[in-house]
């Protein structure tokens, strides 16, 4: 789906350190990566290896040791614009109903109150929530609180979608019904995307590329682009010989090392 | 609906089945029934009834004591004294919470000077507060804003810190200023903070109010208790004690209401 070769997200060097209680400890080291306009990267890797440091540097919440992230070529200082971050529990506001929840970056951005009422009824629509607008997040199961979270971040419109294990918590059915819908609509709108997960059959089915990261600190160890024919079908794809291949590909690198290698 | 399931799903929390209303008022009205009932039945007749009162004399004087004015003009005064002193304590309080949870290092600096502080027993500064302010209702303000300010801090401190930093960083990735994240996030979260701490402050309200009465005053229902005490009058003091009583319950209540409405979303 990459539209040209002139990278929208880029990533150069980058090293992030913790100092926690005197000790200092590397989170990512020598990561290196680009996300083209329109691409969909994913990157999986064991938990642990800084994938959601990863994120947190890209919205601007954390300042690496060396490197940075580049985006459009300018240097990220602050919190850049047009940057929508899923985290990895859904952070909606308890206090706030559903439809409250996904007019907040509209609020923000100060549009009329009118304007934001339609917009987020729209939003709840396409994810499939109409009867829910007056819910609080408490009422609301782990995948209808995924969706508020998605309808939200679609809601303030950002040219990069960062997706910190986005459907992590869910079960095996919610989980694909949930990237059915999402590959379904990111391919109407076609934004950038960096996607963290540690499932690889997901990785494969949603991203024109994944990337494996290696145990801390986490380094990029290997890359793999996913020449699968769009629209797909989220799940029936997995039963492509490709995929397979793929599989098995992404598996062995991910295993190797952890595990001392296995085959 | 809704309503309904979230009910049930609270309920299994350690205080166990959700009862009926009808069933736990009526319980609680036997249990008034049977309490009274034996105070009054005993009083007399295991005991002289000249030190411990009983019920119905209460009665006979509450409904004296609404005849003549009294009533309102002592149970007023404390009321005022407790309101007034609870609300500038608490305000003064959670600012300087949420102020001091915002100040970096000064927070270090002035942590265990406030415990220091709060470890005293600030009742015993009431008499303190009467030289500075005389004996009318300043002093006794002065002394419940001296009773609830430090619950009131420290609630909202530890609420500044119990705030979900992921919200706060969600709110950042929205490029949200100061003001949207005191409004959506920091004053949200810290409301049930809050709430709770003026819960515990009504009745340390009503202690220093009270307690700066009994010092020096010449009206209230700590004053009210004094003067009967000095006349040997055990109903007064006893009839005190439950004006006291309901005004803990009756501003308990509004603050019941308050949180009912405050935190629907729980
Ligand atoms: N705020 C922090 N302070 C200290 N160490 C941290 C902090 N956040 C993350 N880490 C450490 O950095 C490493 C990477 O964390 P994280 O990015 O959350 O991993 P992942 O998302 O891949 O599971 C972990 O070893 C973690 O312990
Ligand atoms: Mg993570």
């Amino acid at each position: 789906m990459a539209n040209d070769n002139q990278a929208k997200l880029s990533i150069r060097d980058l090293k992030v350190e913790f100092r926690a209680k005197g000790r200092n400890t590397v989170a990512l080291d020598g990561v290196h990566l680009d996300v083209k306009d329109g691409e969909f990267v994913s990157v999986v890797g064991p938990s642990g290896c800084g994938k959601s440091t990863l994120l947190k540097v890209v919205t601007g919440l954390l300042q690496p040791a060396s490197g940075g992230a580049f985006i459009d070529g300018q240097p990220i200082d602050g919190v850049p614009d047009r940057v929508g971050m899923v985290f990895q529990n859904d952070a909606l506001l308890p206090w706030k109903t559903v439809v409250q929840n996904v007019r907040l970056p509209l609020a923000i951005k100060g549009l009329p109150d009118k304007e934001q009422r339609r917009e987020a009824e729209r939003l709840l629509k396409l994810v499939g929530l109409e009867g829910f607008a007056s819910f609080y997040p408490k009422q609301l199961s782990g995948g209808m609180r995924k969706r508020v979270a998605l309808a939200r971040t679609f809601a303030y419109d950002p040219d990069i979608y960062l997706m910190d294990e986005p459907f992590g918590p869910l079960d095996a059915q919610t989980r694909v019904k949930i990237g059915e819908e999402f590959l379904r609509m990111w391919e109407s709108v076609g934004k950038s995307v960096l996607f963290i997960t540690h499932d690889i059959e997901e990785a494969i089915a949603l991203s024109d590329r994944v990337i494996v990261m290696s145990p801390r600190p986490g380094r990029i160890k290997a890359e793999f682009p996913i020449q699968l024919a769009r629209p797909r079908p989220f799940y029936d794809i997995r039963f492509d010989p490709v995929f397979k291949e793929l599989q098995k590909e992404i598996w062995a690198q991910m295993s190797d090392g952890a595990s001392g290698g296995v085959h | 609906m809704a309503e309904a399931s979230k009910r049930r799903a609270r309920s299994t929390s350690f205080r166990g089945r959700e009862y009926s209303k009808a069933s736990v008022w009526l319980g609680r009205l036997a249990v008034f029934v049977l309490l009274t009932g034996l105070w009054e039945l005993l009083s007399g007749r295991a005991f002289n009834s000249f030190w411990l009162s009983k019920p119905s004399l209460i009665a006979d004087r509450i409904v004296q004591m609404l005849g003549d004015g009294d009533l309102w003009y002592h149970m007023s005064a404390t009321l005022q004294e407790a309101v007034v002193g609870l609300a500038i304590g608490m305000v003064g309080g959670t600012l300087l919470g949420i102020g001091l949870a915002f100040s970096g290092i000064f927070e270090r600096w002035i942590y265990p000077f406030m415990m220091a502080l709060y470890s005293l027993p600030r009742v015993s500064l009431a008499p303190l507060f009467i030289v500075w302010f005389g004996i009318g209702q300043s002093s006794k303000i002065l002394m419940v804003v001296a009773m609830v300010i430090f619950v009131a801090f420290y609630n909202a401190f530890e609420g500044m810190r119990n705030i979900d930093k992921d919200l706060m960083d969600m709110m950042s990735t929205y490029k949200a200023k100061w003001t949207h994240k005191l409004r959506w996030v920091v004053l949200p979260s810290i409301t049930v903070w809050i709430l709770t701490s003026v819960r515990l402050n009504i009745g340390m309200a009503l202690i220093g109010s009270v307690i700066a009465e009994l010092v020096g005053s010449n009206r209230g229902l700590g004053y009210y208790i004094t003067y009967s005490s000095n006349m040997l009058d055990t109903t007064g003091i006893f009839t005190g004690l439950v004006l006291i009583m309901l005004i803990a319950v009756a501003l308990e209540q509004l603050v019941l209401l308050l949180e009912r409405l405050l935190l629907r979303y729980r």
